[in-house]
């Protein structure tokens, strides 16, 4: 992946906020990172830590009301997609950025053939007449590894099996050549052997068609094996990011070090008690103006309950936000926090 | 921990659970779907037996089954040395105390219009004969034993997360001091960071109170880490069962190598180098399973003798059971692991 590659996606500061009976929930704030191409990008975090709705909310994804996307900026194929109008939106679902959704179970209408399903975007996207579409759809569903495609594009979703619904969905997804492909946690749903074939199935994907990949999960395993670059999310914000060895090996934010301690392993050494993170994710009713980590954190001090730190770099590409320096085990210089805090 | 003093607190024998299929407008019984075909096993006392399968296997069932939760199409279940299958009602009833189950969703399996001690002293009502004042205390001693704020007593499930919830359902599994539990997927539904302080919470509990645990899971790892022997299940039939650090290091059986094989590890550089056994195909109906051996269709080394014969399950080794062809050979010959690869390849050879 060359480093001076122009990213494909960038995304600057994005807010995005739900609006509900008991008041805001501010569940992403100023996230920003950028995507090259070519690139697998993991994204990680527990539930409400923001990383689909982050992805929902870059492509409009989000119903609004109650969804209501503050503000940023979201650099695609020169648009900025936080101020399109939805016929161009809808131009870029598809050949731009495609998605995958997590349950591959109620995200294909029941009532429509596989094949109908395929055909769709092709006709509607890529002005294709049917019988092109259809050609192209059974070369998709053999692509991603079903067989005797011809026959179970004429199947309904519920005649597959999760695993290959899950199949069918990435068709779909690969339908119009994205250069950005969005995976929302897409073999959460699935057995472990299940998970395995389609993580040996996107690998070669990738290689043979050479698009962008994030890839969003709580499984830290998942992205191990198939993520160049890994992103932590925690409360709305990105804690830590970095390439993946370096994230793996040097984790520089404390939730990055917990959540790899808490994962027992299948083939490492048996701990007789697992580590565990006391108290629970916070709810955030306003944008955090502290470091949301705080209360669960080991290394926290009296700064973190009064700035939100920004994200300091760490190492090649690998940047934390965390007041806490662990290469030296004391806080960063106070200059640097000084300027930190009106950022 | 695996000598000759232990007893065994619950035995599994021959325990088959089929859900009959109907069709037509007399609901006519046109085949049987076997979601437990001929499982057994045992559970020594104080011990934590994990089952590990994947959706669909049967493990819920199997659990669900033991409680006796469903009529079992055929077996026994032997809990404590009472036969709970051939158990009558009163029976039944009188030993439910002992035996208890902490469900997958907590969300689901709390009433939504009871409050926390009105779920916890429930069992409480139904089996005992407490005071009022003897009641609260005793619903206050469970919550703090499960981690509990006692003050959140009035609230209602909605109020709590998911973790908090699953304390709820765990302390009412404790209420009436039970033997053994069965743990159906208790942190499945949980954030990886919660999911470590129930398991730790369980392990203290069971430490602490002498329990034996039949803890259902697909999570592997999770199991390697709370279970003292693991059974894994497929398609309805348990395919191996081993002390647990025996099946992590050597699993015999080949959909274990390969359930194993699958899993992730959370390390860069070990993924890059590992060797992944990627299974072909989807689990069969367990209406219409093969004929057979049940992994014939997805197994990397079926044999002929597989799409013909049923395998037996059978130690081959000291406390490793296993149900494959492959093994056959070895299990008359139980005492000698140092022969054992020689005879898997000769067998592998016969069977071609």
């Amino acid at each position: 992946m060359p480093d001076g590659a122009l990213p494909v996606l960038e995304v600057e500061g994005l807010k995005t906020v739900f609006r509900t009976r008991g008041g805001e929930v501010h569940a992403v704030n100023s996230v920003s990172f950028n995507l090259r191409p070519g690139e697998l990008l993991g994204v990680v975090g527990e539930s409400g830590s923001g990383k689909s709705v982050t992805m929902m909310s870059l492509i409009g994804l989000l119903p609004s009301p109650p969804a209501d996307v503050r503000g940023g900026r979201v650099a695609f194929d020169g648009l900025d997609l936080l101020h399109c109008t939805p016929d161009q939106l809808r131009a870029v679902r598809g050949p731009g950025i495609g998605f995958i959704f997590q349950d591959p179970m109620t995200s294909l209408n029941p009532v429509f053939t596989v094949g109908y399903q395929l055909r769709e975007p092709l006709i509607k996207h890529m002005g294709m007449t049917k019988a092109q579409a259809q050609k192209r759809a059974q070369e998709l569903l053999e692509l991603v590894g079903i067989p005797d495609a011809a026959r179970r594009l004429r199947d309904y979703p519920h005649q597959f099996s999760g695993g290959m619904r899950q199949r069918v969905m990435i068709a779909i997804a690969l339908a119009c050549d994205p250069k950005v492909l969005i995976a929302d946690e897409p073999t959460t749903a699935l057995d472990v052997t299940i998970q395995a074939q389609i993580l040996e199935l996107v690998k070669e994907l990738r290689e043979k068609l050479g698009m962008a990949i994030i890839w969003i999960t709580h499984d830290l395993g998942v992205i191990a094996g198939i993520a160049d670059r890994i992103m932590v999310m925690y409360g709305g914000q990105i804690v830590e990011q970095g390439p993946v060895s370096e994230v793996f090996h040097r984790p520089r934010h404390p939730y990055t070090r917990a959540l790899l301690k808490t994962v027992p392993s299948v083939r490492g050494v048996r701990e007789a008690k697992l580590n565990v993170i006391e108290g629970q994710p916070p709810i955030l009713r306003a944008e955090p103006a502290a470091c949301p980590f705080r209360d669960r954190c080991a290394q926290a001090f009296a700064l973190c309950a009064t700035a939100n730190p920004r994200r300091y770099p760490v190492g090649p590409g690998h940047d934390a936000a965390c007041f806490w320096d662990f290469d030296t085990g004391a806080p960063r210089p106070i200059d640097a926090i000084a300027g930190a805090a009106h950022v | 921990m695996f000598d000759a003093v232990q007893k065994p607190l619950v035995e599994v024998a021959g325990l088959k659970m089929y859900f009959p299929i109907t069709a037509g407008v007399f609901r006519r019984q046109v085949g049987n779907v076997k979601a437990v075909d001929n499982v057994s096993f045992t559970i020594f006392e104080g011990e934590t037996l994990g089952l590990v399968g994947e959706s669909g296997c049967g493990k819920s069932t199997c659990g669900r089954a033991i409680l006796r939760l469903y009529e079992p199409t055929a077996g026994a279940v032997r809990i404590d040395g009472t036969d709970v299958i051939a158990a009558s009602s009163d029976t039944l009833r009188q030993m439910r105390p002992k035996m208890q189950m902490v469900f997958q969703d907590p969300q689901a399996s709390l009433n939504p219009r009871m409050t926390v001690a009105a779920i916890i002293g429930e069992p409480l009502d139904e089996h005992t004969k407490l005071s009022k004042a003897e009641k609260l205390a005793k619903i206050y001693a469970l919550m703090d034993q499960v981690g509990l704020n006692r003050d959140f007593a009035n609230r209602y499930p909605h109020e709590f997360s998911g973790g908090q919830r699953q304390r709820i359902g765990i302390a009412r599994a404790l209420a009436l001091n039970p033997k053994f539990i069965v743990c159906d997927e208790p942190i499945a539904a949980l954030d990886v960071s919660i999911q470590a302080q129930v398991v730790n919470l369980l392990e203290e509990l069971q430490d602490s109170l002498g329990l034996t645990y039949l803890f259902i899971s697909h999570d592997l790892s999770m199991v390697r880490h709370i279970a003292d022997r693991v059974a894994v299940m497929y398609l309805g039939q348990i395919v191996e069962l081993a002390p647990r650090d025996a099946i992590y290091a050597e699993p015999l059986h080949p959909y274990t190598q390969a359930l194993l094989s699958a899993v992730p590890e959370p390390d860069p550089e070990a993924e890059k180098s590992r060797r992944r056994i990627v299974l072909t195909g989807d689990v069969p109906s367990p209406a219409n399973p093969p004929k057979g051996c049940n992994f014939c269709t997805r197994c990397p080394k079926a044999m002929a003798i597989c799409h013909e014969t049923e395998p037996q399950f059978r130690e081959i080794l000291p406390g490793r059971f296993v149900s494959c062809h492959l093994y056959e050979q070895t299990a008359g010959e139980a005492a000698a692991p140092g022969a054992r690869s020689e005879h898997t390849e000769k067998t592998i050879q016969q069977g071609e």
